[in-house]
């Protein structure tokens, strides 16, 4: 992996006597797509403004390129940050906005015009210098804060949930936006959101938080295959989390059935959870299944059915493109490897809270 | 017919409301003295007006207190917004309500208070009393006018600025303000015009000597009413309708700005 460029150290911040980020490290490449994702409410968009310097911590230190940066005020930190809800001004046109920060470190007017071009060419709004902001639709707005951000020339940029205004189609078109710009700048991205799916697509490593804790830390693909515990693996997409019991290694009684996993290292006779995700379900005939049950619940979604088979006493959510009637006796497999064996969580803090987002 | 009769219902309401001002715009162009008769179409009276030295001086009273007041004014209720803004919203909420509770008050409590209130402190009446005083009551206006384009502000438009490397202050000026602009205006407009209208207050906290143009004319007048009061007074009211039309004018130019 590359450079190590920023360091968040032992970070808590409440407000109000209220805890929202307690004791929490990080550490953010350079050149990386890192995405903090959570429901609302986990800290997340509190550990930006903690980097951007729009709050500061109550203990910890923010390291950036080696340097304590934690009492730096926003205005003199090398990063730049997109918000929210845009935050343009709506009193000055498209060259204006995108010349403002390159005006307050007084560069001169060609370097400000080359760079307003090269900006502008970079989200694809080419041609809009005259225009007033107000004039734009919400994702030309969002491209018009990136490419304001981009021409300071910020080691990092910071996004706070730049997406969410967007409807479904657009933002997906901007995450592949997102992707190429990133690529293209060459520069670390921390983007925060509270959907999974748009930390799945873009990010190089995703943060998982919930109440003030960094609940798992990896690449999307381990995220999402490998959860190290219950909030995570029911935050990132469907599945089906069971109090099962570790017989030994590569053996785990789900629901009173001993199912076989690739697991090792829990243990004799421990208690732990275990993660399948509903594609990862095989119905079968039901002799040929481990555990036999009923389809009790039948919709479409489009892509596949989404069904709920009653079996050993548990609703299992299953994903397929095949159909089964509600009330047909089906058998259940599952491949040892698409198993997920958690431990269960030591302390309250760290308790999966599933939220509804 | 409905259509006539609702037409002579609204002549009959402005002829009620505009008839006293229109009886006295016409006589002040009356050349004759009595207003019992019409002596012939003159302007000798706004003539005689502007060679009267008493009335020009309280003119340039009026004008003086009216734009110091409301540009002072104007400055202190706008920081009083930026401060009301980072309050918590029930703390917001009460301050507000303290603000608003002095235009609410009728005019003479008001007036009789400041003058107690500058003779406890020994304050000497005249220029500076009644210029305290028009500020003391123009600065609820200009927050009223103000605030809400506080409240409509975007926050993240601040930090953006901050963190675009504009230092705190020149964030404000440049982003801030702007936004601001057309509340600023017409919380000043509306702070002159007040100023310029106000007379109880005035004339509890002037001290013998000093004028403005209200508190002269209602002195010209018990002495019997001569026709120049007519010109003068006209002139006020057309000035305070100029001003009102601004102070409705200034916010539409921004809003009404086309959307594509």
């Amino acid at each position: 992996m590359s450079k190590e460029l920023i360091h968040l150290n032992n970070i808590s911040k409440s407000f109000d006597g209220q805890m929202v980020l307690d004791e929490l490290n990080l550490t953010i490449h350079e050149n990386e797509f890192v995405t903090l994702l959570g429901p609302s409410g986990c800290g997340k968009t509190t550990t930006l403004r903690i980097l951007g310097g729009f709050a500061t911590p109550d203990t910890g230190s923010v390291i950036f390129d080696g340097q304590d940066i934690t009492n730096l005020p926003p205005n003199l930190r090398p990063l730049n940050t997109v918000f929210q809800k845009y935050a343009l001004f709506t009193h000055m046109n498209i060259a204006e906005n995108i010349a403002f920060g390159l005006k307050i470190k007084k560069k001169s007017k060609d370097y400000i015009a080359d760079k307003i071009r090269y900006a502008l060419k970079l989200v694809n709004l080419e041609g809009y210098e005259n225009r007033m902001p107000d004039s734009l639709s919400g994702g030309q707005q969002q491209r018009i804060a990136i490419a304001r951000a981009i021409v300071n020339e910020p080691r990092v940029l910071l996004l706070d949930e730049p997406l969410g205004a967007l409807d479904l189609k657009l933002r997906q078109e901007m995450q592949y936006e997102l992707i190429r710009m990133k690529n293209e700048l060459g520069i670390t991205f921390v983007y925060v959101t509270h959907d999974q799916e748009e930390a799945l697509t873009m990010s190089d490593t995703i943060v998982v938080m919930n109440q003030g804790y960094i609940q798992q830390i990896g690449s999307p693909e381990s995220i999402y295959n490998e959860p190290e515990n219950a909030f995570v693996a029911d935050f990132i997409g469907d599945s089906n989390i069971i109090s099962a019991t570790m017989i030994e290694d590569k053996l785990v009684s789900i629901l009173g059935t001993r199912f076989a996993c690739v697991d090792t290292g829990f243990g004799h006779n421990k208690p732990v959870d275990v993660v399948i995700r509903p594609e990862d379900v095989e119905l079968v005939p039901p002799e040929e299944g481990i555990l036999q049950g009923v389809v009790s619940h039948l919709i479409f979604k489009g892509v596949h059915y989404e069904m709920e088979v009653m079996a050993g006493g548990f609703e299992w959510l299953v994903h397929s493109t095949a159909l089964h009637p509600v009330g047909e006796k089906v058998g259940i497999r599952v491949d040892p490897y698409n198993i997920q064996i958690m431990n269960k969580p030591e302390s309250e803090d760290e308790e999966a809270v599933a939220i509804d987002i | 017919m409905r259509n006539a009769l609702k037409k002579f219902y609204i002549a009959l309401i402005f002829l009620f409301l505009y008839a006293p001002i229109a009886t006295l715009m016409v006589l002040s162009f009356n050349a004759s003295k009595t207003r019992a008769k019409w002596g012939g179409f003159t302007f000798k009276w706004y003539v005689q007006l502007v060679h009267n030295d008493d009335i020009l001086r309280a003119l340039g009273n009026t004008l003086l207190i009216a734009l110091l007041s409301s540009v002072i004014a104007t400055v202190i209720g706008t920081i009083a917004c930026i401060a009301m803004n980072t309050m918590k919203k029930r703390t917001r909420t009460i301050m507000m309500g303290i603000t608003n509770i002095p235009m609410l008050n009728a005019d003479i409590v008001t007036g009789i208070s400041l003058m107690l209130l500058f003779i406890s402190f020994g304050l000497r009446f005249g220029m500076g009393t009644i210029l305290l005083s028009h500020i003391t009551f123009n600065i609820p206006y200009v927050i009223l006018s103000v605030m809400p384009r506080m409240k409509q502000l975007n926050p993240s438009v601040y930090e953006a600025a901050l963190d675009l490397g504009a230092p705190p202050v020149t964030a404000f000026f440049k982003v801030v303000f702007p936004d601001l602009t057309p509340g600023i205006l017409s919380g000043f407009l509306m702070a002159f015009t007040m100023s310029l209208d106000d007379f109880i207050i005035t004339h509890f906290t002037k001290g013998a000597g000093v004028d403005t143009l209200s508190t002269k004319i209602y002195t010209e007048v018990r002495k019997g009413i001569k026709p120049e009061m007519y010109a003068l007074s006209t002139i006020i009211f057309v000035a305070v309708l100029v001003l009102l039309l601004l102070v409705n004018a200034a916010p539409d130019k921004k809003e009404g700005k086309t959307r594509v």
